[in-house]
């Protein structure tokens, strides 16, 4: 039963919601539905297919309850359109509602906390304790977050609908954004105890899994995917048994889960046709580690490549830290802390905790042992992550030689 | 089609100091866009240019002062109200408005049921 539901609650609730025409209103005759099956799968089995009941139920509820009260006034109106003349002649395309779900919550018009919430809420069917708590964010505040997107989508009239040609590339990025986001949330929790949040990481390997899916031939889908099963593959070794934090040149690289990082490798190889965008590009260099013997043995010339590459698709000042870490490796710490010199005279890093953290690593290893220490003190002050604060202590400690 | 509000908010300081050209480029900018809407498929319903927070007036608990509600860097300038089907088309119409001195928001319109 909890299985039906992390697997089909999103293509329930997005059909359902194109009947109901009010995004409360398909939550509920949803969650009624589950409800329904509950007491209906115990007596006779789980169905063939889970999700076409769920939905057959979840709608009919909808329709009855639409008109059972004809003055129902539809509190959360949604702007649903007619389907698009090909599907109507009877073509065989037509759009997943789960993607006009996605792309709704997903709506630049929304405030990023709000995505995050609403595709959490909406897409994966968590419930609003479960994202308060993986954001660390009280419950009635996580609820009226909520509240307000979805108020935002009724009242600025947010179209429930995949959008065009012109605008997919726009808004293609912010749902994987969005689902980046919640991969990185749950792969390093920005505070409390614990490196690994285990339930966002599978929510994000899931829908990264469903869009691509849904979205076979987009090479960013598939960059996003590779990306974040590269990076997951390497789970089991980013702690120490005692919980202490292992970085890449540290981590025991037979452990890394092999048959992820191939789907991984083949997956980035497909995105990586034409101009690669951004999230394939990360995946590249994602890749050039996965596939290197040792930290040492590491292709880190390509990977200052790629991420010269990735400078022009995404000019970020995070990226530009990455690749003065990589040109450090390439060319020698001197040349990486030249660079990250240059990022902090910049000032748009200023806060940022591996920017201090990456410096006081370089001047480390150039035995600049006074000025490492100041760095390590300032990235502590910014990091509030117990693992990553007992991995700059310890570093603290070995540089000032306790 | 729904209502929309364009808000436009520019640095009324910068067409303090601008020169006659720079007047007779951003006219030319507003009377395209008027064109540019319908080409859209949206409508124009009104618009307006406000004079400068140096001439407005506020009233706040039936006190009268001088100037404008907020100080902001970006002022109060103008406004378009018009229809669009949806946030999106009401965007679409939004990027095109001339604000090369800020920017502008855009605000749906308060439809009140008569219920």
């Amino acid at each position: 039963m909890a299985d039906a539901h992390r697997r089909e609650w999103a293509f329930v609730l997005a059909a359902t919601a194109r009947v109901a025409g009010d995004l409360d209103l398909a939550e509920e005759c949803v969650q009624d539905a589950y409800v329904s099956a509950l007491e209906a799968w115990s007596q006779q089995g789980v169905p063939r297919n889970p999700g076409a009941w769920l939905t057959t139920a979840a709608r009919r509820r909808a329709i009855d309850l639409l008109r059972r009260d004809t003055t129902l006034r539809r509190k959360l109106p949604l702007l649903v359109e007619p389907d698009e003349p090909a599907a109507q002649e009877g073509s065989t395309v037509i759009p997943d509602d789960r993607l006009r779900l996605v792309f709704t919550c997903c709506h630049p018009a929304l405030a990023r906390e709000a995505q995050v919430a609403l595709t959490l809420r909406l897409v994966c069917g968590l419930s609003t304790a479960e994202i308060a708590q993986a954001f660390l964010v009280p419950e009635p505040t996580m609820a009226a977050r909520v509240t307000r997107a979805k108020k935002k989508i009724s009242a600025a009239r947010i179209a429930y609908r995949v959008p065009g040609a012109a605008e997919l590339p726009d808004r293609l990025d912010a749902v994987l954004t969005v689902v980046h986001l919640l991969y990185t949330t749950g792969h390093t929790a920005p505070d409390g105890d614990g490196l690994v949040r285990a339930d966002l990481v599978d929510r994000a390997v899931g829908l990264a899994r469903m869009l691509g899916g849904l979205m076979p031939d987009e090479p960013e889908v598939r960059g996003l995917l590779a990306l974040i099963l590269l990076t997951d593959a390497r789970r089991m070794t980013r702690c120490a048994p005692d919980g202490r934090l292992l970085l890449l040149d540290e981590q025991d690289r037979s452990q890394w889960d092999r048959p992820t990082i191939d789907e991984g490798i083949r997956l980035v190889r497909g995105a990586l046709r034409g101009c690669p965008g951004r999230f394939a590009l990360q995946a590249a260099i994602a890749a050039l580690h996965a596939q290197a013997p040792s930290y040492q043995a590491t292709d880190w010339p390509k990977i200052v490549r790629l991420y010269d590459l990735l400078g022009r698709a995404w000019p970020s000042p995070v990226v530009a830290l990455n690749r003065a870490v990589a040109v450090a490796m390439a060319d020698g710490p001197a040349a990486g802390l030249a660079e990250l010199d240059d990022l902090e005279r910049d000032g748009r890093l200023a806060g940022y905790r591996y920017l201090p953290a990456a410096r006081a690593d370089l001047l480390r290893r150039l035995g600049r042992a006074d000025e490492a220490v100041e760095a390590y003190r300032a990235a502590l002050e910014l990091t509030a992550n117990h693992a990553e604060r007992q991995f700059l202590a310890s570093r603290l400690a070995q540089v000032r030689g306790d | 089609m729904a209502e929309y509000l364009i808000l436009i908010f520019e640095d009324e300081n910068a067409y303090a100091t601008a020169t006659p050209d720079v007047f007779q480029q951003v006219m030319e900018a507003h009377n395209r866009f008027a064109g540019q809407v319908g080409e859209k498929g949206g409508k124009i319903v009104e618009g307006r240019a406000l004079q400068p927070t140096s001439t407005a007036t506020t009233i706040r608990n039936d006190v009268v002062t001088d100037g404008p509600f907020a100080e902001t860097k970006e002022a109060l300038g103008g406004y378009y109200l018009i229809e669009a089907r949806d946030l999106d088309h009401a965007l679409e119409i939004a990027k095109l408005t001339p604000a090369r001195f800020g920017g502008v928001e855009v605000r749906p319109i308060m439809v009140f049921d008569n219920a």
